[in-house]
């Protein structure tokens, strides 16, 4: 073997790590505004272009939203914040199933209003966030038939993981998701604790499940 | 001025037999729900009115799941969709006159001039406000009434407040309501039947719109009650300040104080 013939494999070798890292840096500096559009323009584009889906298929709502939206939330930090101090006393095992069954809930709930688009478009409003923030709140707007719902995200950045932010609340028409769901998990807590609660939301989504 | 005070003047505005009747049975509900009051397990301090609200939202409830939501089931089944959007352009094309004068009240002068011009053009452009030109020419409708007006004065929202058959609402947004009343044309046409069937109509079409929504509530609330209730306060706020209301304190980041993490 001449120095030369391993000078080419280093060189191929390095052309190689090269192009293999540098898309994963791209995706990295995704700014957090423009990932929530293309997320929001893929999943709108999908639905529109399903049939399925536009009748109401509820499977299929709920498989689009597994796929492509789930990956891009901290869910654990959602079911955290909205349960509250009792996450705290709560054993891992119990944290797995509030995650579980909080998931199942609200990809259900979200499934329901994405079943009802037409042909709304999505527009972004501008980011009001410094280079440094860890999070940032992106606001955007859904428009169709004259009306305009607002529709807020906010987001953790999570460097080398993903597309480099992760969801951690939502807000429809100006109600935040963790908020509103927060007092409805005290109320469950303080009346029959993290078990009771548990119990409330897998009968819930058992009941939610049978009307699909 | 209080609620039975409201009510009664309405009534007497109102010298409708059957609504007047309907409104009075409203007031006893009501004062028996007071009756029924007792201590809830979470006093929320926007909400010291708990137990009486919770109780007029339950009737409330029962009314809705009994008479208005199977007659707006019936209304979206019978009743082909243009003509039911023709139905809620012709009574939004009358909020967009209230939402004017008000958007004018507030002295947002774009707001104003975008609801009369949807009001000129609709009715005109648009066959007496059937359709709905303004949207597609791309006027955007800024809804308003006389709560929102009052809250971007400065006046604070006020204890939560359940009314009876209305629903969720604020003390503010209830006194408001007598000039939303005087606010909306078909209250004054002095045909009274041909009024009452009017409201009735703009009723039916209303809740049928909000059909799909209701659905989604009923599954996605562990508890109806405050679910209906924090949401309808947050929009509120929300709506009060134009979508930058001022930060509630949030609660620290719990992932922060965790100790394992996965």
């Amino acid at each position: 073997m001449t120095r030369s013939f391993f000078r080419s494999v280093l060189t191929a070798a390095a052309l190689v790590l090269t192009a293999m890292v540098v898309p994963v840096v791209h995706a990295e500096e995704e700014a957090p505004d423009a990932l929530i559009k293309r997320l929001s323009v893929d999943v709108l584009e999908t639905i529109k272009n399903d049939k399925a889906i536009r009748a109401g298929d509820m499977a299929k709502v709920i498989a689009l939203v597994d796929l492509r939206i789930m990956p891009n939330v901290n869910f654990q930090r959602m079911t955290a914040s909205a349960v509250g101090p009792a996450w705290r006393q709560a054993t891992p095992e119990q944290q797995k199933r509030l995650q579980e069954e909080f998931k199942i809930l609200l990809v259900r709930t979200y499934a329901g209003a994405l079943a009802q688009v037409t042909d709304q478009t999505i527009s972004m409003k501008p980011l009001r966030a410094a280079a440094e923030d860890k999070e940032v709140l992106v606001r955007s707007e859904v428009k169709g038939n004259g009306d305009s719902i607002q529709l807020d995200y906010r987001l953790e950045k999570t460097p080398g993981q993903g597309a480099g932010w992760r969801i951690y609340n939502l807000n429809v028409l100006g109600v935040w998701l963790v908020e509103t769901y927060r007092s409805q998990f005290a109320a469950e807590i303080n009346a029959k604790g993290v078990d009771g609660l548990i119990a409330t939301l897998t009968e819930r989504n058992k009941n939610n499940g049978k009307k699909a | 001025m209080t609620l039975v005070q409201m009510i009664t003047t309405f009534c007497q505005a109102h010298p409708t037999a059957w609504l007047d009747r309907v409104l009075r049975m409203g007031l006893v509900v009501a004062v028996f729900a007071l009756q029924a009051c007792a201590t809830v397990a979470n006093p929320d301090p926007r909400d010291p009115m708990e137990s009486w609200n919770r109780g007029v939202f339950g009737f409330n409830d029962t009314v809705d799941a009994a008479v208005i939501k199977p007659v707006a089931k019936t209304y979206r089944d019978v009743v082909p969709n243009w003509m039911r959007t023709g139905v809620g352009n012709f009574f939004g094309n009358l909020d967009d006159l209230w939402s004017g004068v008000n958007n004018a009240l507030q002295l947002r002068g774009l707001d104003t001039a975008d609801s009369f011009g949807r009001v000129v053009i609709n009715t005109t452009l648009g066959l007496g406000g059937l359709l709905d030109i303004a949207s597609e020419m791309g006027i955007e409708r800024h809804s308003a009434n006389f709560g929102l007006t009052l809250g971007r004065w400065g006046v604070g929202a006020g204890p939560f407040v359940v009314i009876p058959f209305w629903g969720s609402s604020t003390l503010r947004d209830t006194g408001a309501m007598v000039f939303d009343i005087k606010g909306n044309p078909v209250n004054h046409i002095d045909d009274v039947p041909r009024r009452d069937v009017l409201t009735l109509v703009n009723l039916i079409d209303t809740r049928a719109t909000y059909l799909k929504a209701g659905e989604v509530v009923e599954e996605a609330a562990l508890d109806k009650y405050s679910f209906t209730r924090d949401a309808f306060l947050q929009r509120r706020r929300n709506q009060v300040y134009d979508g930058n209301p001022p930060e509630e304190e949030e609660l620290p980041n719990p992932d922060d104080a965790l100790a394992p993490k996965q």
